[in-house]
């Protein structure tokens, strides 16, 4: 358990993508079965154990201590479980030793306790642990870790240590269930790479790599097809032998979500679409905009009013398995034939297929390109016709053509130091634009971002900010931002939307510091109603 | 006679009117008894000034042989008089040179125990407790969240972290007097003899800790041409917290950032201070062992300064304990 919570502790505070995936890599190596299966469904959020109401947690300190004396502990720490964890203490003059129990037993009690004994159970668990490991086994049996770490990271510390590509962890992963010992084995190189017996598995999906400056140029168009990239989600929908299943392009589980588009999935085979809110085109309705889906993603479970308010639907690109047949070998036009057919008998309100976008030459292209005929396409794919179905992503069988983003000059108004290579840097900005309140122009804070500029201009701006600060609130720091005085930069983002969370009510998505303008004032920067006004277009007409 | 009126907190400090003294004054006064020589507690430009002979000449480090007209030196154990009252110093436990400090008159003792802690600590010596009539504590730490864990395991950590992250340069926050000093034996009594690299301002203290018998092995300064930036990766750095979010960190590779301090126990602290790996290393009590201090030495009344006085006071309250908060100002409880 030890191993385990120190693990959390460091990955809570590690910033950085490669060093989370060392501290996990060298957890998985080292500890034994079945503790680092647990800890794997911990972190990777198939773990699901009885939970243990807050309240149940507070009656147990209250036993012991001052209540009094809890609620400054719980004012100043904030987080129950962290306080709890920090100020438990064993029964005086009971000598129970410190016992380092292992993650497995841990969880095999959690599994195997009645109802009636969870109370006793989780007062001798405290009373046995130490601090950390303490706080680790609170917030297994309160729910959720919260350490910023996607269950896609996880998998990448999986495939580090044992020399695989990460896409073969996923095809797995849908198949195998905690404490996943035979991954583990056959990762070590003590065993096989197991055999799955559960079909509707995911597998890993064909990527496109941006198109580069001279890339065209050296291609024939009549050997690509070309379709518009639309502004949903990527997803599989697989439906083999009776088992559906909706995936995100990461492998995450999102059925749960989507039972709308699981129930209507009444064909065999596995498709690769886009997923989206609104109506299809075979049903002649209108595709809603990304926020729109946005209120259907990232739930465990979804009301009728949802399903009814926000209808999902998939748009078709391709075809990975018609029936229980693998067709990834055959050619894109093979695949699509195949596609068509599937989704043209399949349930009219859920399932359309993306439209090709005929053109002759890549200057046609790159016109239609800059105007699309829909506010929900973000760009254009682009897609070999001979090319087969391939896991990952290589240069050359497909290409995703992106708009120009949207850009506008706004003000910095906050910065706050960076982590790790630039926790010396000034280097996440808060910037905004001008309104009016009151009869006088003021600057409202509309974005954030922490990149789109290269090293060399990090040290402006992090100069400036050192020279031009007037405000400190703990980390964060407010620059002068004056019309005459201040630091003007070129903002790029891929979209804008309406945003009650916000004091400006708007969003970017994709925010960047694209340039420095130094040659601008500040009274020179954009205005809310420069941005409100690409809301307009963007949206559904 | 009433332990009022024999100590009682001024905004200066806290003062002694038949002795005519302050104890740690925030102020420049003619007469300071200084517990220890934490910059908060010992302040240049006062008159006279007692101490012990190692927090004399720490202050003679920081400001300068001019930092006060004339001193004079406290042996641990001996009284001394001073007007009509009796002073004698004891260690504190806290750094090199602490003391606690009693005053004694007409049968009334008080014990000032400045900042004390009572683990185990390679670099001073170790806290005795006095018997008193008033125990004034500091309570920094004084709140039941705070169970400062073995600093072998933190210790361990950061040897763990080297090993992990051979590539980057561990840069560990702590405070120039004692804490730096404490992280550095430790690490040599956990068997590390690697090379430790340290920030100029701890170079003075660190020599001084030296020539005072604490061996802290290979210690060199962390200064290099701007091109060697690599030589830095898999070495250990100490410098004081601040120089961290300074430009002097951009020199190491990578750095991971990490902060010897008691207030690491707390996650959002370590979080909020975007420190990576935090080690709990205290050079106060933590809440236990505020409370074991007390219970040994059994005061009749226990004043309660800087920190936070008022889970104490309630402990106090529930074990049936006279106590009370101080409000003294200008010390920083922060400072760990």
């Amino acid at each position: 358990m030890r191993a385990f919570a120190e693990l959390l502790d460091r990955l809570v505070l590690t910033p950085q993508r490669n060093a989370k995936i060392t501290l996990m890599a060298d957890y998985f190596r080292k500890a034994p079965d079945p503790d680092r299966g647990y800890a794997l469904a911990a972190i990777a959020g198939t773990l699901t154990l009885k939970t243990v109401k807050p309240n149940i947690l507070r009656q147990l300190v209250l036993e012991r201590m001052d209540e009094v004396l809890f609620r400054y502990s719980y004012d100043y720490v904030g987080d129950l479980a962290e306080t709890i964890s920090l100020v438990w203490e064993k029964p005086k003059g009971e000598d129970i030793p410190p016992l380092d129990l292992s993650l497995g037993a841990v969880v095999h009690q959690l599994e195997t306790v009645g109802r009636a004994n969870v109370h006793g159970l989780v007062r001798n668990m405290l009373d046995q642990l130490e601090g950390s490991s303490r706080f680790a086994f609170l917030k297994l049996i309160t729910g959720g870790l919260r350490i910023g770490v996607s269950a896609r990271l996880v998998k990448q510390a999986l495939a580090d240590i044992g020399n695989v590509d990460v896409t073969e962890i996923e095809t797995l992963w849908h198949g195998l269930s905690p404490p996943y010992t035979s991954l583990f084995r056959w990762l070590d190189g003590s065993g096989e790479k197991p055999e799955l017996d559960m079909p509707a598995v995911f597998h890993a999906v064909m990527l496109a790599t941006p198109v580069g400056d001279n890339d065209l140029a050296a291609l024939d168009p009549a050997d690509f097809a070309a379709e518009w990239k639309w502004d949903g989600i990527r997803v599989q929908l697989a439906n083999v032998g009776g088992t559906r299943r909706l995936y995100s392009r990461s492998g995450d589980d999102i059925s749960g979500a989507f039972p709308d588009i699981l129930e209507a999935a009444d064909f065999e085979g596995i498709i690769d679409g886009e997923l989206l809110v609104g109506g299809t085109l075979r049903s002649n309705s209108a595709t809603r905009t990304f926020s729109d889906l946005q209120q259907r993603l990232n739930r465990k479970t979804v009301t009728r009013k949802m399903l009814e308010d926000y209808p999902a639907f998939i748009r078709g690109y391709d075809l990975l398995f018609s029936g229980r047949r693998d067709i990834r070998p055959e050619t894109f036009v093979t695949r699509r034939a195949a596609l068509s057919e599937l989704i043209e008998k399949a349930a009219l309100s859920h399932f359309d297929l993306s439209p090709l976008v005929p053109f002759s030459s890549w200057e046609e292209l790159d016109r239609l390109r800059a105007d699309p005929p829909d506010p929900v396409i973000e760009g254009i794919m682009l897609k070999r016709l001979d090319s087969p179905y391939t896991s990952g992503r290589s240069k050359g069988p497909w290409f995703k053509w992106k708009r120009e983003p949207y850009n506008v000059d706004a003000v910095l108004m906050y910065a706050q130091r960076g982590h790790g290579k630039r926790s010396s840097y000034y280097s996440d900005f808060t910037f905004g634009v001008w309104t009016e309140v009151e009869g006088k122009d003021v600057l409202v804070p509309v974005g954030k971002a922490y990149f789109g500029f290269t090293d060399a201009e990090l040290e402006v701006l992090d100069r400036y900010v050192r020279n031009n600060t007037i405000e400190r609130f703990g980390p964060v720091r407010s620059i002068r931002a004056e019309p005459d005085h201040g630091f003007v930069v070129e903002v790029a983002f891929e979209g804008i939307n309406f945003s009650s969370r916000h004091k400006s009510g708007v969003a970017m998505r994709f925010p960047r510091i694209s340039r420095l303008r130094t040659d601008k004032l500040p009274r020179d920067a954009d205005r809310l109603e420069t941005l409100l006004a690409m809301i307009g277009t963007a949206e559904t007409p | 006679m009433k332990p009022e009126t024999l100590l009682y907190p001024t905004p200066k400090g806290l003062y002694c009117e038949k002795g005519g003294f302050y104890i740690d004054p925030v102020q420049p006064v003619e007469r300071a008894l200084i517990t220890h020589g934490h910059a908060d507690h010992a302040r240049s430009g006062h008159t006279h000034v007692m101490a012990t002979r190692e927090t004399l000449d720490i202050m003679r480090i920081r400001y300068g042989e001019a930092f006060c007209v004339d001193t004079q030196e406290a042996v641990l154990g001996a009284r001394t008089t001073i007007g009509d009252v009796t002073v004698s110093f004891h260690p504190a436990g806290h750094v090199l040179g602490s003391a606690q400090i009693a005053v004694e008159a007409n049968g009334t003792r008080i014990v000032v125990s400045g900042d004390y802690k009572r683990r185990r600590d390679p670099t001073c010596r170790g806290f005795e407790p006095v018997p008193c009539d008033v125990f004034i504590t500091e309570a920094t730490f004084g709140l039941p969240v705070f169970h400062h864990p073995d600093d072998k395991g933190e210790v361990a950590k950061l040897l763990t972290s080297l090993r992990q992250f051979p590539e980057r340069a561990h840069l560990v926050g702590a405070y120039a007097l004692g804490k730096a000093q404490r992280v550095i034996a430790l690490m040599r009594e956990a068997g590390y003899d690697e090379p430790i690299f340290i920030h100029g301002a701890l170079t003075k203290l660190c020599d001084y800790y030296e020539s005072e018998g604490i061996a802290l092995g290979d210690i060199r300064p962390a200064t290099l041409a701007p091109k060697e930036k690599q030589s830095f990766a898999g070495s250990v750095v100490i410098g004081p917290p601040s120089a961290f979010a300074d430009k002097w960190a951009r020199r190491f590779p990578d750095p991971v950032s990490i902060f010897a301090s008691g207030w690491m126990l707390v996650r959002q602290r370590a979080k909020q201070r975007g420190v990576e790996l935090p080690m709990i290393i205290s050079d106060h009590c933590d809440w236990p062992e505020l409370l074991d201090t007390i219970t040994e030495i059994k005061p009749g009344q226990v004043w309660v300064t800087h920190g936070r006085e008022e889970a104490l006071v309630r402990w106090c309250e529930l074990q049936r304990i006279a106590a009370r908060p101080l409000h003294l100002v200008g010390y920083d409880d922060e400072g760990e």
